[in-house]
């Protein structure tokens, strides 16, 4: 009984490293490789600033509070 | 006994792989050597050994980047007053799509020397962490500093630090 549940502790532990070696193959994305995320339809209104702004009066005026809402670009560090 | 020993391998085995697989990304410091490129260029190559003697301001930019373009006319500025005296202006473009690259240059007027790096290899071994990235390099080949990212503010300090690096070259 003891053998097995060693036996299926182990085959845990192995098969958890093998996924988790899986997870190391996503390599972070470098900040010159976010051209596409740095695109304006990217962001949360797309590329329609001007209805963006709109929203963003309604809904300030509404919350009375002002910000919070997305960001510039796509995280490259560079805005 | 055995089992112990087998986890023990285990979690050697398991902390080698952590190991091998999150290796992190060089960088340069202050002082060290700047990392040797020979990268392709608008005419020729563009090597940094080339620019030995001279004060380099290496700037890493993509056309997709909003401040890189802001920084041009600023680079196009330095170049013009401060070249007589010996800066060079090298801006390595990373633009995965050298067309993107050349469509950018079609539209900005470009005073200074251009390489392309698409595949990003010498902003690794810079370590560049932001968009746009500069380092000013001495006359010898060290790196005086860093700067990440460019705005309105930069523009004073990194002037004065091209300035201030002048009198290492040669005359």
């Amino acid at each position: 009984m003891q053998t097995l549940r060693k036996i299926f502790l182990l085959g845990l532990l192995a098969s958890s490293m093998f996924s988790l070696a899986g997870c190391s193959l996503i390599q972070p994305v470098q900040p010159w490789e976010k051209g596409n995320l740095a695109k304006p339809e990217m962001t949360i209104q797309g590329n329609d600033p001007l209805g963006a702004k709109f929203a963003e009066h309604i809904y300030y005026s509404r919350e009375a509070s002002t910000g919070g809402s997305g960001v510039g670009g796509g995280g490259c560090g560079c805005n | 006994m055995k089992t112990t020993h087998r986890l023990k391998t285990l979690g050697f085995v398991l902390g080698a792989f952590l190991l091998a697989t999150g290796l992190p990304a060089a960088a340069v410091e202050q002082g060290s050597p700047a990392p040797e490129f020979d990268v392709a260029g608008q005419t020729t190559n563009v090597k940094l050994n080339a620019y030995q003697g001279k004060l380099v301001y290496l700037d890493f930019w993509a056309s997709w980047c909003g401040p890189c373009k802001k920084s041009f006319p600023w680079m196009n500025d330095m170049q013009k007053r401060y070249g007589a005296q010996g800066l060079q202006v090298v801006a390595v473009n990373l633009d995965a799509k050298k067309t993107d690259a050349l469509e950018f240059l079609s539209i900005v007027p470009v005073g200074f020397t251009i390489g392309f790096d698409p595949a990003g290899a010498v902003a690794r071994s810079y370590g560049v962490k932001g968009m746009p990235s500069s380092v000013l390099i001495a006359p010898d080949g060290r790196v005086i500093a860093m700067h990440e990212g460019f705005n309105d503010a930069d523009r004073a300090e990194l002037e004065n630090r091209i300035r201030g690096n002048l009198k290492l070259v040669r005359q």
